[in-house]
């Protein structure tokens, strides 16, 4: 089922200021089609469970309105919404069994017994969980009452199912099978998926498009790739994994979309395969590279940025991590892989760095 | 809510007006008579003396009961734990007459076996005796619950970071359970005031008790305002103290409830200070046991101190003449205690989970009957309902509002307690998979809250079979409590009687709870049986 938010904001009342109100969620406005995967990513505090609570029905949206499968439902509470949600803290009923558990939405459906017998043990199966059936809830660990949470509300097949933080309270290991688990599943069944999460690895390894937001407002919607590669702003380069920026000059830009060139503080011309829409020549940005697309070389070449003295050296096994100093500020971060082929350098030592032109972004300051 | 106001605040009221009433019109000269008599000053400065002294040993002997059993790791924890539960599932006054039956005029030990005539046990000593041992169960439970919800983990680590382990206990456990310790020393210093039975046994003339006066002018000289005047002066101590308690303990109250309570290596006990803990734990036992040994005994005693042949002739008397005080007793405890359950519950469910008008009065109001003390709410029930509209002295219905507007609040904590351990995301779950609001309550809610239900029942049950300070108010020769008649049997002498009603009723109270933990045990399993203790 498709879901629809249109101009959705949120206040709630100031906890420590009576005369204050919060907002929570700031004008959203987001589509998500039919079967496709979203996640909302963001920092604590930034409306992305607001957000999902008020899809689910828990919360009501201040103005706006929310559309599920064509329909305006800000009036239908949780209860008549096509939507099932998967809870952070699972939300198993301690009293029932596991079984009993997945089954209750579809007792409360009023199906059938032995329908509703053949569902729970098939959902059961696909999740793994069948031999706990008789289990209670308290004798299973933590990633089996993740699963029991997650067929409980796949069993009701949902037009739009919820997942709020369903991970975070497993472990390392444990969570990074879960979340490719949930993803298969997600797959399996094509449900239209909402998910919650703070955890950047977590959000590209299930979505289809990911939303980040910060203070109730939406910084950027995009697929992994355009959101880790080509930020639209300096909040979702940051937030996003690692980054080095580089003050520029726009100096020229190309024809639809296709980058242009900049001037770096020292004058030099660099070629950029992508800038953020909005930019105009003449204006000050910044020009993003993420640390891996760093080429890095003992000797100065033609295709040479710049160069700079390895102040810390991390190896990794697979990668190694610089810090480079190259008299400015921040030191440069870069990374390099395949130590074993590619050698490695060290404290001290002078490098030269080079990256292509793929490698650069150009975004707002 | 309005039942609230009628049936709590309207009794306090009129104990206020009418300890206010004087020839002319409203004024306070009732209190400077009652402050003038040299005899009530000093009953009030006796109640207030040996309520903080109560509250110091008891809760002094609470804790290293507590302290020896969560962490010195000593043997014979279960028979610690079950001889401190003893006395609070029994009638109040039970102290009071064992000590009589030990050390009284015709006691076994100061008369049999010293050879003592007139032991000076009325008063002070006896008294002090039999409070501390009525209430430091209390301090027990409290500290235990403290000391337990403490990690250990933190006291190994002290111990692990070079901390002597008399350092370790004055530097780490003694401040963390310090909240605890004050909760308890105030709870002990509220219950010790309220408490009537034992000084009515045993304080005698010439140590004068602030609720005995109260009960005395009413029922002896049948002067109304100035026992609501004395009433009053109990109090005001006493609602102070009961505010301050939870003002401290409120704090940190679900903090406790997270997480497993996890074993103690045992290592912060030196091997002295445990051998010094168990023998001093068994020395209590022996006092606990040796007071229910006598009682047993005495049920069985053809005179007491006299004639120790074995005899059936109380129990005879108990089950004959006296039945009707048996049946009256369990009928009153019977209808109240579930009524009382399920308003606390309805309560407690509206007061965590909705929001409405009022909510805050509700609360503070069901919560005032745990702070006030019986005596007072004795006399402002006979007061408030002796005339139109609500006339209702020497009824059965006069007793039952008394109990159930008194127990309220214990399935009030219970329900808030439980309700606030439920995630709410858990009734959620249920709406978002399509249950409505009764559903939800119906299949989620209440079954989760059942067992916290039953064993705050447990709770009101044995408190309601056991009181005594506002019921003796309220009895009449249609319905009269077995607690009352063990009063009035130990008033006469007739010690043997006293005895058998007391074995009887402390074997009712136990069978009701070894009952209802079956029941639960059955019906849930491990859940049920974790959240029975109380």
């Amino acid at each position: 089922m498709s879901v629809k938010l249109i101009h959705i904001s949120k206040e709630f009342p100031d906890l420590e200021r009576e005369d204050r109100k919060m907002l929570a969620v700031r004008d959203m406005n987001l589509e998500i089609n039919e079967g496709e995967f979203v996640t909302l990513l963001g920092p604590s505090g930034c409306g992305k469970t607001t957000t999902l609570r008020m899809v689910a029905g828990f919360e009501t949206p201040t103005t706006g309105e929310i559309w599920i499968g064509g329909r305006c439902v800000n009036d239908d509470p949780p209860n008549k919404r096509d939507t099932t949600m998967v809870f952070q803290s699972y939300a198993i009923f301690p009293h029932l069994s596991v079984e009993q558990n997945v089954g209750f939405g579809l007792e409360l459906k009023g199906r059938p017994k032995n329908e509703i017998k053949d569902e729970v043990r098939k959902v059961m199966e696909v999740m793994g969980i069948s031999d706990y059936a008789k289990r209670r809830p308290d004798q299973l660990s933590g990633g089996q009452q993740q699963r029991v949470a997650l067929a409980r509300a796949i069993v009701n097949k949902p037009g739009v199912l919820l997942f709020d933080e369903p991970l975070s309270n497993l472990d390392a290991k444990l969570r990074e099978t879960m979340r490719v688990e949930i993803r298969r599943i997600q797959q399996t069944f094509g449900i239209t998926s909402i998910y919650v999460t703070h955890d950047q690895a977590e959000a590209m390894t299930v979505s289809d498009r990911i939303v980040v937001m910060e203070k109730g407002k939406v910084m950027q919607v995009g697929t992994p790739f355009e959101i880790y590669s080509r930020p639209e702003n300096r909040f979702v380069a940051d937030f996003i994994g690692r980054v080095n920026l580089f003050p520029v000059t726009i100096k020229k830009l190309g024809k639809e979309d296709s980058g242009g060139t900049v001037l770096n503080n020292k004058g030099k011309e660099v070629r950029a395969a992508s800038i953020a829409l909005g930019l105009c020549e003449g204006d000050a940005a910044f020009m993003m590279v993420r640390p891996e697309s760093f080429v890095l070389a003992s000797k100065e070449t033609e295709t040479s940025f710049g160069s700079g003295v390895v102040t810390k050296a991390v190896y990794l096994g697979s990668v190694v991590e610089y810090e480079l100093d190259i008299g400015e500020d921040k030191p440069i971060l870069a990374v390099t892989h395949d130590p074993i082929n590619n050698g490695f350098y060290s404290n001290n030592e002078r490098v030269w760095f080079s990256f292509t032109e793929q490698a650069c972004h150009v975004l707002p300051q | 809510m309005l039942s609230l106001l009628v049936f709590v605040i309207y009794p306090l009221v009129s104990v206020g007006l009418q300890s206010l009433k004087t020839d002319k019109g409203l004024g306070f000269s009732i209190y400077g008579d009652v402050l003038k008599s040299a005899y009530l000053r000093k009953a009030f400065f006796n109640s207030l003396y040996m309520s903080v002294l109560t509250a110091a040993t008891g809760t002094l002997i609470g804790f290293l009961f507590a302290f020896a059993v969560t962490r010195a790791d000593v043997p014979w924890k279960k028979l610690f734990n079950a001889i401190a539960i003893i006395p609070i599932v029994s009638p109040p006054f039970i102290g009071a007459l064992a000590i009589i039956m030990l050390f009284g005029n015709n006691g076994l030990i100061t008369w049999n076996l010293l050879k003592i005539n007139n032991f000076p046990i009325y008063g002070f000593n006896g008294l002090f005796l039999a409070q501390v041992v009525t209430f430091f169960p209390v301090a027990f439970l409290t500290l235990k619950g403290v000391l337990e919800s403490m990690n250990p983990v933190l006291e190994d680590a002290a111990l692990d970071l070079g901390g002597s382990r008399f350092k370790v206990f004055t530097k780490v456990t003694l401040p963390l359970a310090i909240p605890g310790i004050a909760g308890a020393i105030l709870i002990l210093f509220v219950e010790t005031l309220a408490d009537f039975g034992n000084p009515l046994i045993l304080a005698g003339s010439k140590f004068p008790i602030l609720s005995v006066q109260a009960y005395l002018q009413i029922v002896g000289m049948y002067d109304l305002p100035k026992g609501a005047a004395i009433s009053m002066l109990l109090l005001i101590p006493s609602v102070t103290a009961f505010f301050v308690q939870r003002k401290i303990v409120g704090r940190r109250k679900y903090t406790t409830v997270t997480g497993k309570p996890q074993s103690s290596s045992g290592k912060i006990v030196s091997p002295g200070a445990r051998i010094f803990l168990f023998i001093f734990c068994l020395f209590i036992t022996i006092i606990v046991g040796l007071i229910y040994f006598s009682i047993l005994i005495g049920a069985f005693a053809r005179v007491w101190g006299f004639d120790h042949r074995l005899t059936l002739d109380h129990f005879k008397f108990v089950f004959g003449v006296g039945f009707k005080a048996v049946r009256d007793t369990l009928m009153i405890a019977g209808i109240s205690t579930p009524i009382a359950g399920l308003f606390g519950m309805l309560i407690a469910f509206l007061v965590v989970r909705v929001k409405f008008p009022g909510k805050k009065l509700i609360e503070t109001t069901s919560i005032l009957s745990f702070a006030v003390p019986g005596t007072v709410i004795g006399i402002g029930y006979i007061l408030a309902f002796n005339h139109k509209p609500l006339a209702l002295t020497g009824t059965l219905a006069i007793l039952l509002l008394n109990f159930v507007f008194r127990y309220i609040p214990v399935g009030i904590e219970s329900g808030t307690a439980i309700l606030a351990q439920i995630d709410p995301s858990i009734e959620e779950a249920a709406i978002d998979l399509g249950a409505d609001a009764r559903k939800t309550f119906s299949r989620i809610t209440l079954p989760m809250i059942v067992p916290a239900f039953f064993s705050g029942l447990v709770f009101a049950f044995v408190r309601a079979m056991t009181a005594v300070s506002a019921a003796i108010f309220l009895v009449s020769s249609r319905w009269n409590l077995m607690t009352v008649h063990i009063m009035s049997q130990v008033e006469s002498g007739n010690l043997g009687a006293a005895a058998a009603y007391s074995v009887l009723l402390v074997g009712i109270v136990g069978l009701a709870i070894v009952f209802i933990r079956m029941v639960l045990k059955a019906q849930y399993g491990k859940l049920g049986g974790t959240m029975l203790h109380f």
